[in-house]
């Protein structure tokens, strides 16, 4: 058995939010040095604010100020912080209840080890330096001996808010196609290009996917297809892909390769666009150390019949 | 024996590019809190909630239904994800009339969104998977090559197409909630527009919107107390198949055929051309809209473009299709099944507005998703199912 192929796959965005009221509010008021919370009907002070009341579902908007000091309800000590975390050295996770507030908090205790957090114990909020309206103005909080701070000041207004938030994400992941796809992919690599026939309905699949699609059984027999094959149908991309790197305007074909039931999709070169068409026989074209054919072009032979790839798009 | 089900209330939000007035929790509220005030019902009154949405990627929310709970009013209650890619909103309702039907839960609110802006869907669609081929952009080019083989198969004159987004767009503008109202549409304007996957052009393409969609879903009881007229569920199915296989008919998917197939021998519909008085189609490219009239049985094979062409599918013609301006106007994607599915009873509602088809009584919602590999069909009647 060979070994099965794998490469690392990392997905990765900028994506934005859009805040609402409560949240713009909130992270607005950090920016300013002020923590608000949300009143509920029955008197309770939510912080972080939530838009929404989570027993009563009641839409809720009476913001108010709470003081930037409290106490941990519960912790838990981070002996490795990872990227992106508030602090780089061993903190404590804390929830906190701020003065004032009813719910806690989640944020880290900037402390030099377990033994120096007990649930219950006093902090006060240790403001980052520069502040943009966003979680991290609030750096972490630190230990705190003096009395309960007075609520912040809000008089109901901001002027700037923050409305939207930036939160890129990423994702690492190691990716392996498996086993049919190791097999095709090698050999890709030596220019061949191979389907699997199915035991029971005999018809190969391109590339292979280890079982038949229609008939739910694993499928063994490797085929050698093409090399040559028949342009199905096809669209001209006149649009670039956010980071793709093909240039526009190029052709992307449904190709059925000789001896497939399947087409599989590649691009079409060596001709004008709007002389690609339905029955072009083509042949793959490799370049360089690339795995897959880097196009199709054209082989010169007669157009291949209407009759012989209808219905195989 | 099943409960008959029946829409109460329906609630959509303004649906635009981008709602940065409001937060994820924000725009699902909207509509929920719409639907629940057309069924003159509180967030007490429901028994369970249905969510969906497309792919996480789209927001890049994982499980965003977890932190929508509070939103929803679903504390205490079943909250239950759906997911099959575009057709989701239609399953959403389709899962939750289970529910009703099976009396599992009394009412029941069915809700669908996405927020394209806070990411970009045709990033979303092409993720830059190992060993494979960078090829391809978003479901534009994924979807074109069926458009071009439907067009050779049928012989269609290519105007088909612009004539179906000139439609939507059109009627667009008689329906308050949708994402686009074009004023200056015009056939001439949609064939100049630039050809973005020949032979699809972007103004044959689908926007990208911000939106949700919210039904309440109820059982007799329930709509004996409904302030409005109900809409009954007289025929609902699913089915799925898989994206790629040897034999797959991708212009006219024997899924969607047998979904519709399915839905008719539910409602005793033999002929759903003369007894079906309009229908809501997932149509994101102009050409589905011929191509699904055939795959859902409204014309012969080969014949759907006939149907485009002669005026029939317009509004005031004898079968309109998308009054409502469809997804050619409106697709927060995760949504754009649920709005079928809701348009449809507004219409048997006589809700509908300055879009409203005369005389509407049995109508046709419908979803499809994936590569055109995830059907949700339902016909909604203004009376009870019989028996």
């Amino acid at each position: 058995m060979p070994e099965i192929l794998s490469a690392p796959l990392v997905v990765e965005f900028p994506f934005t939010r859009s805040l609402g009221p409560v949240r713009s509010a909130f992270l607005t008021g950090l920016r300013e040095r002020v923590v608000l919370g949300v009143r509920t009907r029955d008197g309770r002070v939510l912080v972080p604010p939530a838009e929404y009341d989570p027993y009563t579902a009641e839409e809720l908007g009476e913001l108010v100020p709470v003081a930037a000091t409290g106490c941990v309800t519960t912790w838990t000590w981070n002996p490795r912080p990872l990227p992106g975390q508030p602090l780089g050295t061993p903190f404590a996770w804390v929830l906190v209840r701020l003065d004032g507030a009813d719910t806690a908090l989640l944020h880290a205790l900037d402390v030099p080890g377990p033994q120096a957090v007990r649930t219950g114990m006093r902090v006060h909020i240790r403001w980052a330096r520069r502040r943009t309206g966003a979680i991290t103005d609030l750096a972490c909080f630190e230990p705190y001996d003096g009395p309960p701070g007075q609520p912040g000041r809000y008089d109901g207004e901001f002027t700037d808010l923050v409305t939207l938030l930036n939160a890129p994400a990423r994702l690492d992941y190691t990716y392996s196609p498996g086993r049919a796809q190791t097999r095709y992919l090698r050999a890709l690599a030596e220019h061949r290009i191979t389907g699997e026939r199915c035991p029971r309905c005999r018809k190969v699949s391109v590339p292979p996917r280890g079982a038949c699609p229609t008939c739910g059984v694993a499928s063994e027999e490797e085929v050698t297809v093409g090399p040559r094959g028949t342009v199905t149908t096809f669209c001209v991309v006149n649009i670039k892909g956010r980071d793709q790197r093909i240039e526009v305007p190029y052709v992307y074909a449904h190709i059925v390769l000789d001896g497939a039931d399947l087409a599989l999709h590649g691009r079409i070169a060596g001709l004008p666009c709007d002389q690609v068409r339905m029955g072009l026989r083509v042949e793959p074209v490799w370049s360089g150390d690339g795995r897959h054919p880097d196009h199709y072009r054209p082989t010169g032979e007669p157009d291949a019949g209407y009759q012989t790839f209808q219905g195989r798009w | 024996m099943r409960e008959p089900v029946a829409v109460v209330g329906i609630g959509q939000t303004h649906h635009a590019a981008a709602r940065r007035d409001v937060s994820l929790p924000g725009l699902v509220r909207e509509a929920a809190q719409r639907a629940l005030e057309d069924a003159q019902l509180a967030w007490a009154d429901i028994e369970a909630v249905v969510i969906g949405k497309a792919p996480d990627f789209f927001e890049g929310v994982m499980m965003p239904e977890l932190f929508l709970a509070d939103a929803l009013g679903a504390v205490g209650k079943p909250l239950l994800r759906v997911h099959t890619a575009g057709s989701v909103g239609g399953s959403t309702a389709l899962v939750a009339a289970s529910l009703v039907a099976a009396r599992r839960h009394g009412t029941v609110l069915a809700l669908a969104f996405e927020k394209q802006s806070e990411s970009n869907a045709m990033w979303g669609l092409s993720l830059p998977v190992p060993f494979q081929p960078p090829l391809l952009a978003g479901a534009g080019g994924f979807f074109a090559p069926h458009v071009r083989a439907y067009i050779r198969r049928t012989g269609a004159p290519g105007v088909v197409g612009p004539m179906v987004a000139c439609k939507d767009r059109r009627n667009a503008l008689l329906n308050p909630y949708a994402h686009l109202h074009e004023r200056e549409i015009t056939l001439e304007r949609v064939c100049a527009s630039p050809m973005l996957w020949d032979p699809i052009r972007y103004a044959e393409t689908c926007p990208s919107s911000d939106g949700a969609c919210a039904l309440v879903l109820t059982g007799r009881a329930g709509a004996r107390r409904s302030p409005a007229p109900p809409a009954w569920v007289l025929g609902s199915a699913m089915r799925s198949e898989p994206t790629l296989f040897a034999g797959k008919d991708s212009v006219s998917p024997r899924a969607g055929r047998e979904c519709a197939a399915e839905v008719y021998r539910q409602a005793g519909i033999t002929d759903p051309r003369r007894e079906i008085d309009a229908a809501e189609l997932y149509v994101p490219f102009s050409w589905y809209e011929p191509m699904w009239l055939e795959n859902l049985g409204f014309a012969e094979e080969g014949e759907g473009w006939k149907l485009t062409e002669s005026g029939a599918t317009a509004l005031g013609g004898e079968l309109p299709v998308n009054p409502s301006g469809g997804v050619l106007s409106t697709n927060p994607i995760g949504a754009s099944g649920l709005i079928r599915f809701a348009e449809a009873a507004l219409q048997v509602r006589g809700q509908a507005g300055e879009h409203q088809v005369a005389g509407a009584r049995r109508v046709l919602g419908h979803a499809y998703g994936g590569g055109a590999q995830f059907f949700a069909v339902w016909l909604v009647g203004d009376e009870p199912p019989a028996g």
